[in-house]
């Protein structure tokens, strides 16, 4: 399937609603609205993953390019996932190591905000 | 032998027909389910690095997938013809991402330059993804393109 985006405002933290497929044909869509979101000042970023059903390094490239920008603004960029196969490809390229991941979207904005 | 190849114009969009040809015909093939998300992905980047080096070399030129059920081993190779080089360059992971120039663009040619692994992605990403997916993996270089050659256990051997 194609992929389906969306993002709303929860206590603060801009949660990003992504569905279906981030390849190398759908991925730039995910970076446009990243960055718009960050050039609209919003740094603390939540991708909630959870109906993502392909991933590949496109997808991850975009997510770690995310990460650099709200990093520049002293921000952070976490997932919600639970899947097996998507989470698999996070830990072959080491990236669990530099998102924060977690398993609900609730979880990662209580996360965000212990940080604060 | 039963082998079925697939060409394609090396267009972003194509890159998820062939990863779902090449997940039916491993289905098909006798490929054990759990490893068909390994398939479907090692393809996609194997495809997603050849569309890229032939937008960036040869764009008139169609991209090639091979895939060849061996009784004991289902054989995907995907062939390009862009020059060697661009066997390394970045899978289209950081270039998907786009911006250069600006300071915290990542776009390819600054991910090349300054590797940081905190925050970016290196060059061959991709392939070093389809290393951590496949159990065996080969690229061969020659003058006239790039193969990635991948293979999984059939029928035959998958338990």
């Amino acid at each position: 399937m194609d992929l389906k985006l969306g993002h709303y405002n929860k206590d603060g933290i801009e949660v990003v609603d992504v569905e279906g497929e981030i390849d190398v044909y759908t991925a730039p869509r995910l970076r446009e609205l990243l960055i718009d979101l960050v050039n609209k000042n919003n740094y603390q970023l939540v991708v909630n993953m959870e109906k993502v059903e392909f991933l590949d390094s496109t997808g991850l490239g975009v997510l770690v390019g995310g990460l650099k920008r709200v990093r520049a603004h002293d921000g952070s960029l976490d997932l919600v996932c639970t899947q097996e196969r998507i989470l698999k490809i996070f830990r072959i390229t080491g990236l669990t190591k530099v998102f924060g991941i977690h398993e609900t979207v609730d979880q990662a904005i209580a996360a965000k905000k212990s940080e604060k | 032998m039963a082998t079925v190849e697939v060409t394609f114009t090396p267009l972003p969009a194509h890159v998820r027909t062939a990863r779902l040809v090449a997940t039916a015909v491993a289905r098909r093939s006798g490929v054990d389910e759990a490893l068909l998300d390994e398939v479907r992905l090692a393809v996609g980047e194997a495809c997603s690095r050849a569309v890229e080096a032939h937008r960036r070399h040869c764009p008139a030129e169609p991209v090639r997938i091979e895939m060849t059920d061996q009784g004991e081993r289902f054989v995907v190779v995907v062939s390009d013809h862009a020059p060697a080089a661009s066997a390394t360059a970045p899978a289209s992971a950081a270039a998907a991402d786009g911006t250069t120039g600006d300071s915290v663009g990542d776009g390819s040619a600054e991910v090349a330059r300054e590797p940081d692994p905190g925050t970016a992605i290196p060059a061959g990403f991709g392939l070093a993804v389809i290393s951590g997916l496949a159990d065996d993996v080969r690229v061969s270089s020659t003058s006239s393109g790039v193969s990635v050659r991948m293979s999984w256990p059939s029928s035959a051997t998958a338990d």
